[in-house]
């Protein structure tokens, strides 16, 4: 996917591609939803989640600055940070 | 609910790892050092193939000699900063040294070279500028980036072309970026593809920071490390290094052929406020350092070890990081194994280092070895045959 499609993106766009992205990872009953957090409730470690924005550094060509990653708690968090790193590239 | 809290999940996990009463492998007790090689542990003697004692000097009669000699006339410590309590001579002859060695301007000592990386990186990356550094940095080159205000993103681990595409998502701002990498990685011995990488700092007009910890006096034909091997050292804008490696004490520093290096002097909190180094460490790498330039045949000796060892354990049928250096891991598939195997490698009196996940690849785990020019052909044999038993 090039920069110019992922900065096109919605909101409800980007939502839908991480829970895509993230699904893989679930391994319960859970049902993701934009207040699930990464960490508490699917249980991501911290090698997962390097994995996880590296598949979406591709999937939006974007570089996403570990900065960010202690503000990032939820999937909301997450798709908010990814809508501001799509529209700045 | 406690402070300590956090520490109870690490608590159940030690246990459940090191509950079979193998021993720590964190916390490993040497009774008494034998020599550069060798050492009593648990009553037992073992040779040392987890000390990053590359060169062996941590013996050598030169480097003890001068050591005794500056503890004597100077005494134990400095007991304080260079910037309040002064600076000795030797400091700066060290530093002196050090630029003459790697044909730059600029030298600064730290008191180690974890303060190396955290004071460089802190200081000279700030607001508005962008840090680069490979996945599989050193945890010191990370915590330097933390406490810098600089934009922080990894490019996967030696892979040049995501380097590039990074540089591209920067545009104009990478003329303010800095991308960091390391001669030899210390968890699986691989070099950086530094030709290539100076060549895109080049291309894009960023900095270039190369660790050496690893590297120094172990690769380029006078013992400076990647940078000089890969015949980049005028694309390479600075160098980081450690004295606890290859020169056999404690301490780091950072050369440089920009003069502005030496404003880290009056900025780099890692470096104000902390005692500067001993008097008696300084002199032994001053002593080492000669012996890294004029004695190359130690070089030639690690290696001959090193090519041994890699390529022994790897016909044994251990999977091993993917090119033979001083530093040799073997992986295991799981961190129990891993544990097992480290401690029956105790027992047959071989020390290695044994190294977790996240530290260790997809979840399994390391052991891994650092071979000496110090090692005899007998000692290589005996890590050999402990290993051995294991294929």
């Amino acid at each position: 996917m090039d920069g110019f499609a992922a900065r096109m993106k919605s909101y409800d766009e980007i939502l839908n591609e991480v829970y895509a992205i993230l699904t893989p990872y679930v391994h319960n009953d859970l049902t993701l939803d934009e207040g699930t957090e990464l960490v508490a409730d699917i249980g991501l470690d911290s090698l997962q989640v390097m994995q996880i924005l590296l598949e979406v550094e591709d999937r939006f060509d974007i570089s996403i600055p570990l900065n960010i990653i202690p503000d990032i708690r939820t999937v909301k968090d997450f798709v908010l940070q990814l809508e501001h790193l799509t529209r700045q590239s | 609910m406690s402070i300590f809290d956090k520490f109870q999940q690490l608590v159940e996990d030690r246990k459940a790892l090191l509950g079979g009463g193998g021993g720590d492998p964190f916390n490993v007790v040497i009774n008494q050092v034998l020599s550069s090689t060798e050492a009593m542990v648990n009553g037992r003697r073992t040779i040392l193939a987890g000390t990053n004692n590359y060169l062996g000097l941590t013996f050598d009669s030169g480097c003890i000699g001068a050591a005794r000699i500056a503890l004597e006339e100077q005494g134990t410590g400095t007991t304080g900063s260079r910037m309040a309590n002064g600076t000795f001579e030797n400091h700066v002859a060290l530093e002196r040294e050090l630029a003459e060695f790697f044909h730059v301007g600029s030298a600064i000592v730290f008191s180690t070279g974890y303060l190396a990386n955290l004071g460089l990186l802190s200081t000279l990356a700030g607001q508005d500028d962008v840090i680069l550094l490979d996945a599989d940095c050193h945890a010191s080159i990370y915590d330097g980036c933390r406490m810098s205000d600089a934009e922080i993103i990894r490019f996967r681990h030696n892979n040049v072309s995501d380097l590039e595409k990074r540089l591209r998502r920067l545009g104009d701002r990478t003329s303010r970026t800095l991308i960091v990498v390391e001669g030899i990685y210390s968890m699986l011995g691989d070099r950086a593809p530094l030709k290539d990488i100076a060549d895109i700092r080049t291309k894009y007009q960023s900095f270039l920071v190369v660790d050496e910890a690893h590297s120094l006096g172990v690769l380029g034909e006078n013992g400076r490390g990647l940078a000089e091997e890969a015949g980049v050292e005028e694309k390479v804008d600075l160098i980081v290094g450690t004295f606890s490696k290859s020169l056999g004490a404690t301490g780091g520093f950072c050369v440089s052929r920009h003069p502005e290096l030496e404003m880290l002097r009056y900025t780099s909190r890692p470096y104000i406020f902390t005692a500067s180094p001993s008097p008696s460490v300084i002199a032994s790498t001053r002593t080492a350092l000669q012996i890294i330039k004029t004695h190359p045949e130690l070089r030639h000796r690690l290696w001959s070890s090193t090519t041994r060892l890699y390529e022994r354990l790897r016909d044994m049928g251990f999977i091993l990081g993917p090119e033979p250096t001083p530093v040799i891991a073997a992986l295991v598939e799981t961190k129990e194994r891993g544990v097992e195997l480290w401690s029956q490698l105790l027992e047959r009196g071989v020390y290695v280092n044994l190294v977790l996940p996240p530290a260790a690849p997809n979840g399994g785990c390391l052991l891994r070895c650092s071979v000496s020019a110090g090692h005899s052909d007998e000692q290589i044999e005996k890590i050999c045959q402990a290993f051995s038993s294991f294929s």
